[in-house]
């Protein structure tokens, strides 16, 4: 399944950009798009698909307000997400660079979670 | 560690002297005079200008007065980033004081991450530290912490006390003497001319077989454009605390003297100035 950029329609298939050189996409690093397993924590009710296809440039922001509407969050309630089971990366930092960093097996392992898990 | 503790206190204790400037725009009851602060580098914008906002408020009607942001010749400055990396990233070049520009209206949500209270500051903070930690030690270290260890690192920090926070912090510098450093060295590379924030990735203070990386190794392999070809000029400046290291320094050493209280080695390429 493709995640948009646009949060609320989360069922849309990006457009391809297709005005990228063809040396740019050889190698899985330049993989304009990740994938990303998404586990709830706690009674944070867990999204029926868990794999998503999220674009690099994506940030934590834009992930979690994703998430939070297809949930159907009230306004007022925030998602957090934690990597490794143990940080909250900045709001602003691109999945991609934590896929880099803190991906395994091809795939970058998020949990979600209402209220505040892991200090 | 201990024989280079000068570079550690020369770093903690690096200041940058700043002039603050009300927007124009804003709306006051008198004329609000500029307001002078030598900054720490290795602070936070909202975490060190309590006296700044008492400042300006003192001239404004409290209507007036929203969520406070700094800009800097048109760029909103972020405050979670590290104030020498702000000041290095934007300003290396520029005339002292750095001159900043306070707004109190039309907070730039797009650019900028809300700071309500030092509490958002230090949940920051201690994300990066973890963060680093992860890429350093799989997270062992912090993990091993309690909760008063990592309080500790934060109020070192808020209180700018040095021995307070490297006491804890040397924990976290931390590694197997048969490895030779970290398992990656958390870094991130700034650029100009990207539209992406930095860069980041795992990178080994040795290389396979058994040579340390270097400053150098590193920007060859991430960001080889900030090097210069053979023969030519130096198009870039390389610079970490407002200094340029030399590229053959090795990693592992700059990871542990010249990072920030966040754990990470904030790397600023710069394009050298042209006329």
């Amino acid at each position: 399944m493709k995640m948009s950029d646009n949060a609320e329609s989360p069922t849309e298939t990006p457009k391809e950009e297709s005005q990228s050189p063809p040396d740019d996409s050889t190698t899985t690093e330049e993989k304009k798009k990740i994938d990303v397993l998404l586990k709830a924590v706690g009674d944070t009710p867990i999204m029926k698909t868990k794999k998503w296809a999220v674009d690099r440039g994506r940030t934590v922001q834009s992930l979690a307000q994703f998430i939070a509407r297809f949930l159907k969050f009230d306004a007022n309630e925030q998602l957090l997400i934690y990597v490794n089971q143990s940080f909250a990366p900045s709001p602003d930092q691109d999945v991609g660079v934590l896929f880099d960093c803190f991906g395994s097996d091809g795939k970058l392992v998020l949990h979600y979670c209402k209220s505040q898990a892991w200090g | 560690m201990a024989d280079d503790k000068d570079v550690l206190r020369d770093v903690w204790f690096g200041r940058i002297p700043t002039c603050f400037t009300l927007n124009q725009d804003e709306i006051t009851e008198r004329e609000a005079e500029p307001y002078y602060l030598l900054l720490p580098r290795v602070s936070y914008l909202t975490l060190v200008t309590d006296k700044v906002k008492k400042h300006f408020l003192k001239v404004m009607k409290t209507e007036d007065v929203e969520e406070m942001w700094f800009e800097y010749e048109g760029t909103p400055l972020k405050w979670h980033y590290p104030i020498g990396l702000l000041f290095d990233f934007h300003a290396s070049n520029t005339v002292l004081p750095w001159t900043i520009t306070v707004h109190f209206k039309n907070f730039p949500d797009s650019d900028l991450l809300h700071c309500q209270s030092n509490s958002v500051i230090e949940a920051h903070f201690m994300s990066s530290i973890k963060e680093a930690d992860a890429l350093k030690h799989k997270s062992q270290v912090i993990n091993d912490m309690q909760k008063k260890d990592h309080k500790q690192l934060w109020m070192g920090l808020q209180n700018d006390k040095f021995d307070q926070f490297w006491a804890m912090n040397r924990k976290l510098m931390e590694y197997p003497t048969e490895e030779g450093g970290f398992r990656y060295i958390p870094f991130r590379i700034y650029q100009t001319l990207s539209d992406r924030p930095f860069i980041q990735k795992q990178f080994r203070p040795v290389s396979s077989d058994g040579n340390a990386h270097t400053l150098g190794d590193l920007l060859k392999e991430m960001y080889p454009a900030a090097l210069p070809n053979d023969g030519e000029p130096k198009r870039n400046q390389v610079v970490i605390h407002g200094i340029e290291p030399l590229l053959e320094t090795p990693l592992q050493w700059l990871s542990e003297h010249l990072s920030h209280p966040d754990n990470f080695l904030h790397i600023c390429v710069i394009p050298i100035p042209t006329d």
